[in-house]
């Protein structure tokens, strides 16, 4: 009797993997999923933050695809590991902070890690050649399987055929035939690939599913090293950069501004971890503040929070400003006036 | 059979359903887990791992901004 293989696939939850792992079943080979989270991910996380999105549905797109396709889904927290990838990445970032092909690079050598461990053969993955102008090249291509170790394991079965015969092919556990030879940022061989497999419904993330490729989320992200002149950072930064407003009125501190009740809500989880501001004479968003401030500085930040209250037109607004440790005092100020605001504050 | 508790509160998704994935290998078939959550993405994809991976969910209950979902821990 044959001994059916078994295959690893990175499922990202849009499309093009949904796909490739689909190829992989029709051919008889007993694929798992698995999915990387880095933190950065854009899975529903704004959606369940902000109260306006409360009726958006909080699907989780990879779990979505692995029940599509009736296979298990491992998701593995690699956020610790990725920081280097993204820090120092050895082949630089994309049109933004997007370290794309150090970080296929990064998740194909964790795939096989993984497949050592639980004894599969090889590793599949959604790329199209073309797709991306970063990670998926005809030249890039071969960068990732070389780079991550896993060489001639790591089919691509939407491209298969455009690229040279591949370990799984060779020893005829899959057949090169039936492989697929889509190129380019097209999407339509896509499509009817899904239509021809029945999949009525997919994820279409425009720009990837990656924050880091989004222009404002870089910014931030950069802001942040700069701000700490140190390029690390925690999961919560990676959370709260995609919440509120934010504002740096001086390089040494950053304001926080929640922008309605479910950042608000979201943010008062942060309340331990930095000095916060609210109004109290009037309704108004809740502030985190990151950075050491003087009384000048105590002062400034007290104003823009009234600026964002709903106090902003009056004459004197009554600002809480509570410390770490919870050590609250009340100041009384004049929101600041919108001249005094000047747009490059914000992030 | 045992019962077991995982506090995923203030964890955004896909975390809880991790926290829910790790936990569960330490237990064994037949257990509880009751993972107190407030995400309430948490409530689509703790059931849908649930299904992909041989669990069992049982029912949730919301109390003010929490949600706890029960899970039995499958073969």
């Amino acid at each position: 009797m044959t001994q059916q293989r078994k295959a690893v696939a990175l499922i990202s939850g849009g499309l093009d993997s949904l796909l490739a792992a689909k190829v992989m079943l029709e051919q008889g080979i007993h694929v798992e999923g698995i999915n990387f989270f880095t933190g950065f991910c854009v899975e529903g996380h704004t959606h369940a933050i902000r109260k306006k999105d409360k009726a958006k549905p909080k699907r989780n797109n990879a779990l979505w695809s692995a029940e599509q396709l009736g296979i298990k889904l491992h998701i593995v927290d690699v956020v610790e590991d990725y920081k280097d990838v993204l820090v120092n990445p050895k082949h630089g970032y994309g049109a933004n902070m997007n370290p794309c092909l150090d970080c296929k690079g990064f998740m194909v050598k964790k795939a096989l890690e993984w497949i050592e461990e639980n004894d599969f053969d090889f590793i599949i993955t959604g790329e199209v050649i073309g797709q991306r102008p970063m990670s998926q090249r005809k030249d890039t291509m071969p960068v990732v399987a070389r780079e991550s170790g896993a060489n001639d394991i790591l089919l691509r079965p939407l491209c298969a055929k455009l690229l040279p015969e591949t370990k799984p092919e060779r020893e005829g556990w899959v057949d090169r035939e039936k492989l697929l030879d889509f190129s380019g940022r097209t999407r339509k061989p896509q499509m009817a690939l899904a239509e021809q497999f029945g999949f009525k419904e997919y994820a279409t993330p425009a720009g990837g599913c990656c924050f880091l490729t989004d222009k404002t989320y870089s910014d931030r992200l950069v802001d942040l090293w700069k701000g700490r002149n140190d390029k690390q950072y925690e999961l919560d930064d990676v959370m709260l950069l995609k919440v509120g407003r934010h504002i740096r009125p001086k390089p040494h501190f950053k304001m926080i501004v929640g922008r309605e009740e479910g950042e608000n809500k979201f943010m008062e989880g942060y309340r331990k971890q930095f000095l916060h501001m609210r109004t109290t004479s009037c309704t108004g968003p809740l502030v985190l503040v990151d950075g050491d401030l003087s009384a000048e500085d105590e002062l400034l930040a007290a104003q823009i929070t009234a600026r964002f209250s709903k106090g902003r037109n009056e004459d004197e607004v009554t600002v809480e400003i509570t410390d770490k440790s919870g050590l609250a005092k009340m100041l009384s100020i004049k929101p600041l006036n919108e001249s005094d605001f000047p747009k490059e504050w914000h992030i | 059979m045992s019962s077991h508790q995982l506090d995923a509160r203030r964890l955004l998704c896909p975390m809880p359903v991790i926290r829910t994935q790790d936990k569960v290998k330490t237990l064994n078939p037949g257990d509880l887990l009751e993972v107190t959550c407030t995400d309430p993405g948490a409530l689509n994809d703790i059931p849908a791992w649930c299904r992909i991976n041989g669990h069992e969910f049982l029912d949730y209950v919301e109390s003010g901004d929490e949600i706890i979902i029960r899970v039995k821990v499958g073969q």
